[in-house]
């Protein structure tokens, strides 16, 4: 069941390109049905969920250097899973008004959705690395083929970037396997049994060139350069599935890889993760308060929000702590991943209905949109509050486990963390509604009155992802029920 | 003892085939020549099934210089499967020549050199292999008798026999310390030679295989030929002789350079280093595709070099090694066969391609990201077997040098595919890309790059079909080709189960 979730999307891509004579709208329209019998399945998969690896598939692939299709979900993956497939279906529903090449747009966001579901359900780190790499291939062709702005610039940034960051992560998966014994890819059994025990320095490097790999797609401060121009210069779809789910494979891939299969070496390097985070929440925030394109600001949050989530995986690292504040900060880390992925996605939906009619992400062209333009300006305002983390909203449940879980580790060290992240949400929220205050309210700009509202397709993409963020913000059991054994499942290992 | 001469039948099938091939082209008016290709072809598809059944027989030695193990018949198979699809390239440009039997004769002799080259156990018979490898290439480079093609042929007669002389020393001064000219005979009396001398005749030895893969510092005169041989020739030059060269070379290093008291790992190490990292800078900013594609083979000559540093140490090398050589050949023939097809050598000539011709685009981007090692590409398999073989050599420093350089080399096959993808008429050189384009919201302004003049290829030179047109067998070589490069990637793990 899980591989049809993963290759549905797939199949239908391979429809859309080969069925002749489909138009555009069609195309979009087979698009819609894909992605929604793909969330629909995956939805069937969260209520039948029982705990533990769900779904597992396990075949030979590579048998002679022990690597194999072993896909399955846990408590961890599957809220990826349905947040990734959510946003691709709005996705879709956002793009039925007029794009370019709609048959191949379809295709590649269809293909895309396969690699970002393979890889949240991969067990094999041949798998993960394959569904990794072509993740960026494929974000690439989205930004050179569809984007705006100097977008080939932008695009062969964000390849060589995060190429970069494939291939440090493929060193440390050659690492990985070199050290194992009996030499496997697989990462169930590489988690029962850590390599380099007895070798702390190897493990370091290791831990290294796969911390690199990952940080550069989170991305951790310092290898974030490649993010604003990349999301300034993508379409809006594009950039709402960037941000939404390929920087989780970043943070996912901590969690899933880093901590279980190198604990020993997570436990001594946590501190460098710990600082990474604090720096990523502060810069982030910081610079994200000077930009003046709309865009930019969005994506620099994002910087700040991954903050967050790898300060809190840092965190879980430090065992001298206590391990239940260990747990909450790792739910609120895969909390803040769900959460990130669906308010950040429709931030840059929203966005990209001011481009599409204004052609503009400059702040200083817009005022009083709130007169022209009040749905447009409340969706806005809503998913603005849900980012800065507004009680009632996910932001908050994700960002108060993550704060209460750091500081409740007690040593010196983690709270100052704590403390100093704490900070970046005050620095979040002015920014937030300083955005909210000069586009929105206040006098009209020179732009504004090009500004109309929303358009029946975009609400119906937008909305969505907003009322999920406030269902999770008011009632968040069902998915902390789900997400909590997974987490303490990190903790204990990463504890060995 | 085996002196059966039906274990060397895959090679007896190439010979054959190709000695067939001219007394039957002697005999064939012009107009009937294309059944030379017939024979070859067929030669080539018999000698792959005995090489597939002599690959299930126990192996062994034959004629006491001839090693029949994976490493050879993985060669036959890699080096008649390119050839096949080389003979179709070749076919499109052949016909109606001159000395079209000739064309394909020449590319069996080649291929059986190469296959020779791989299977010896013995220096002598190498010697003669590499002979027998690049004379017929020589003549082929110059098939065209056009001035490009004649300035290559002479740049690589002359850089083959500069770098054949001290080969020939390497193996003299080998024999005069030895006594022996087998490999296995080295293996065991190298130990006890003075290092030095077994230094200089290993070093000397180099040159000629550094030539056949065209390596750093052998390596110039892979652009040269690249560009100026027809279009199909220069499929097979950078491909083939390359397969059969790295095998020997793999069997030499782990047969007796390991039993040698020289640093040659370091030394290897080095000149991959060099290699990789050279033909990467070399092909940033290349305007020329075969010579990017030329530049870009010497860079993958430095990836390959990597599981023959590690020769001899762990069980990851000689798979990594066969399996990258299989990968890179089919990524290459596709990569050369799209050159083909297109008969453009301009980047500006591939603008709008997808347009055009989308299953070329496609076959072309399926290879161009196969080269960098894109997953599930074959080339990719390859790559992550060569990276693990060398770190588990020793050698991680290595792998993190090859790791680097896969970035690099990102730029400039991006370079190639951006344009293919962009909507726009080569014909027009002012207008592609930069105009609005009708039913297109977003504004396509791309000022990234400006725009090179976009004329057809080179018109006067051979090798390419009308401007505009595509080449029907070339297209589906190359179609034939990326998706072997995707199928060997999927089902890497069938393949490399054979034998380990």
């Amino acid at each position: 069941m899980l591989s049809a979730v993963i290759f549905l999307p797939l199949a239908a891509a391979a429809g859309v390109l080969l069925l002749p004579r489909l138009g555009g709208r069609a195309a979009t329209r087979v698009w819609i049905a894909a992605a929604a019998a793909d969330l629909l399945l995956v939805a069937v998969m969260w209520v039948r969920y029982e705990g533990g690896i769900g779904y597992e598939t396990r075949m030979r692939w590579i048998p002679s250097v022990g690597a194999g299709y072993h896909v399955g979900v846990d408590g961890m993956s599957l809220p990826l899973i349905a947040m990734t497939a959510l946003l691709f279906l709005v996705c879709a529903i956002y793009s039925l008004r007029e794009t370019p090449r709609a048959r191949a747009y379809a295709a590649l966001f269809l293909s895309l959705q396969t690699v970002c579901l393979g890889l949240f359900a991969a067990l094999d780190l041949l798998l993960f690395f394959v569904f990794f790499d072509l993740s960026i291939v494929g974000m690439y062709f989205v930004i050179a083929g569809w984007g705006h702005g100097d977008r080939l610039r932008s695009a062969l940034k964000f390849f060589l970037y995060t190429f970069l960051g494939s291939l440090a992560l493929l060193l440390g998966f050659i690492g990985l396997y070199l050290g194992s014994d009996p030499r496997t890819f697989d990462m169930v059994d590489l988690t029962h049994a850590p390599p380099f025990g007895d070798a702390p320095g190897t493990a370091g490097l290791v831990l290294l060139a796969v911390g690199v790999g990952l940080a550069v797609k989170t991305p951790t401060v310092p290898f974030h350069t490649w993010l604003p121009p990349a999301h300034t210069d993508a379409p809006a779809a594009g950039s709402a599935v960037l941000a939404g789910v390929l920087l989780k494979m970043g943070t996912y891939g901590f969690a899933r890889i880093a901590m279980p299969m190198l604990p020993g070496a997570w436990q001594r390097h946590a501190w460098v993760f710990v600082v990474a985070g604090v720096a990523g929440v502060l810069y982030g925030a910081l610079v994200a308060l000077a930009q003046n394109d709309l865009k930019r600001l969005i994506a620099y949050t994002s910087v700040n929000h991954m903050g967050y989530v790898v300060l809190a995986l840092g965190a879980a690292g430090l065992v001298a702590g206590d391990a239940r504040a260990r747990e909450l900060a790792v739910s609120g880390a895969v909390t803040q991943m769900v959460s990130h992925g669906l308010v950040t996605g429709a931030l840059f939906l929203l966005t990209g209905v001011l481009w599409d009619r204004a052609r503009s992400y400059g702040l200083g062209g817009f005022g009083g949109i709130a007169a022209t333009a009040p749905i447009f300006t409340g969706l806005t305002a809503v998913a603005a509050f849900a980012s800065l983390g507004l009680p009632g909203l996910s932001g908050f449940i994700a960002e108060f486990q993550i704060f209460a879980g750091v500081i409740g580790i007690g040593t010196p060290g983690a709270v100052v963390a704590g403390a100093l992240s704490v900070t970046g949400v005050l620095i979040t929220a002015a920014l937030l509604l300083r955005m909210l205050h000069r586009a929105y309210l206040g006098r009209p700009g020179e732009l504004t009155p090009r500004v109309t509202d929303v358009r029946p397709e975009e609400l119906a993409a937008v909305a969505p992802l907003l009322l999920l963020s406030l269902i999770i913000g008011i009632a968040p059991r069902w998915l902390l029920d789900m997400i909590e054994p997974a987490s303490a499942a990190v903790v204990s290992l990463v504890g060995r | 003892m085996n002196d059966d001469p039906l274990a060397l039948l895959p090679e007896l099938f190439m010979l054959g085939g190709a000695v067939l091939g001219l007394l039957t082209g002697m005999f064939l008016p012009r107009h009937r020549q294309p059944i030379v290709a017939w024979i070859c072809g067929l030669a080539l598809t018999g000698g792959l099934a005995a090489g597939a059944f002599a690959a299930a027989r126990p192996g062994g030695t034959a004629f006491e210089s001839y090693v029949l193990d994976p490493l050879t018949h993985v060669t036959r198979a890699t080096v008649m499967l390119a050839t096949l699809l080389v003979v179709v390239l070749a076919s499109g440009w052949a016909r109606g020549r001159r000395r079209e039997t000739e064309a394909y004769v020449l590319l069996l002799l080649s291929a059986l050199g190469a296959v020779i080259l791989a299977g010896t156990g013995d220096l002598l018979v190498f010697v003669a292999a590499y002979l027998l490898a690049s004379i017929p290439a020589y003549a082929l480079t110059g098939f065209a008798k056009d001035a490009p093609g004649t300035e290559a042929a002479l740049k690589y007669y002359l850089m083959g026999a500069f770098l054949g002389v001290p080969m020939l020393a390497g193996v003299t001064l080998l024999y005069g310390l030895t006594g022996s000219t087998t490999y296995a005979a080295l293996g065991e009396r190298l130990a006890g030679v003075p290092g030095a001398a077994v230094a200089c005749a290993l070093v000397a030895l180099l040159a000629g295989v550094l030539f056949k893969i065209g390596g750093v510092p052998a390596h110039f005169w892979v652009p040269d030929v690249a560009e100026g041989a027809p279009a199909a020739v220069a499929a097979f030059v950078t491909t083939v002789p390359k397969v059969g060269a790295f095998v020997a070379l793999f069997r030499m290093a782990g047969e007796f350079f390991a039993a040698s008291a020289a640093d040659w790992r370091l030394l290897l190490a080095l000149i991959a280093t060099a290699t990789m990292t050279l033909g990467n800078l070399a092909a940033f900013f290349q305007d020329n595709v075969r010579r990017l594609l030329a530049y870009s083979t010497i860079s993958q000559a430095g990836y390959l070099l990597l599981p023959v540093v590690a020769a001899g140490r762990g069980d990851l090398a000689a798979p990594a090694l066969l399996f990258y050589l299989g990968a890179y050949a089919v990524t290459n023939v596709g990569a050369f066969a799209v050159v083909v097809a297109t008969g453009r050598d301009s980047l500006g000539g591939y603008t709008g391609l997808a347009r055009r011709s989308p299953g070329l685009a496609a076959s072309l981007a399926v290879c161009l990201f196969g080269f960098i090692g894109t997953p599930p590409t074959a080339v990719f398999v390859g790559k992550l077997l060569a990276f693990a073989a060398a770190w588990d050599a020793g050698q991680a420093w290595l792998a993190v040098v090859a790791a680097a350089n896969t970035v690099a080399s990102v730029f400039y096959y991006l370079r190639w595919i951006v344009p293919v993808f962009r909507p726009g008429d080569p014909g027009n050189p002012g207008n592609p890309g930069n105009l609005e384009r009708p039913g297109d919201p977003e504004g396509s302004g791309d000022p990234g790059r400006p725009h090179r003049a976009a004329g057809p290829g080179d018109p006067g030179r051979p090798g390419g079909s009308a401007a505009g047109g595509v080449s029907r067998g070339a297209a589906w070589v190359a179609h034939v080709a990326a998706a072997a490069s995707v199928l060997l990637g999927v089902a890497s793990g069938l393949v490399l189960a054979r034998g380990w």
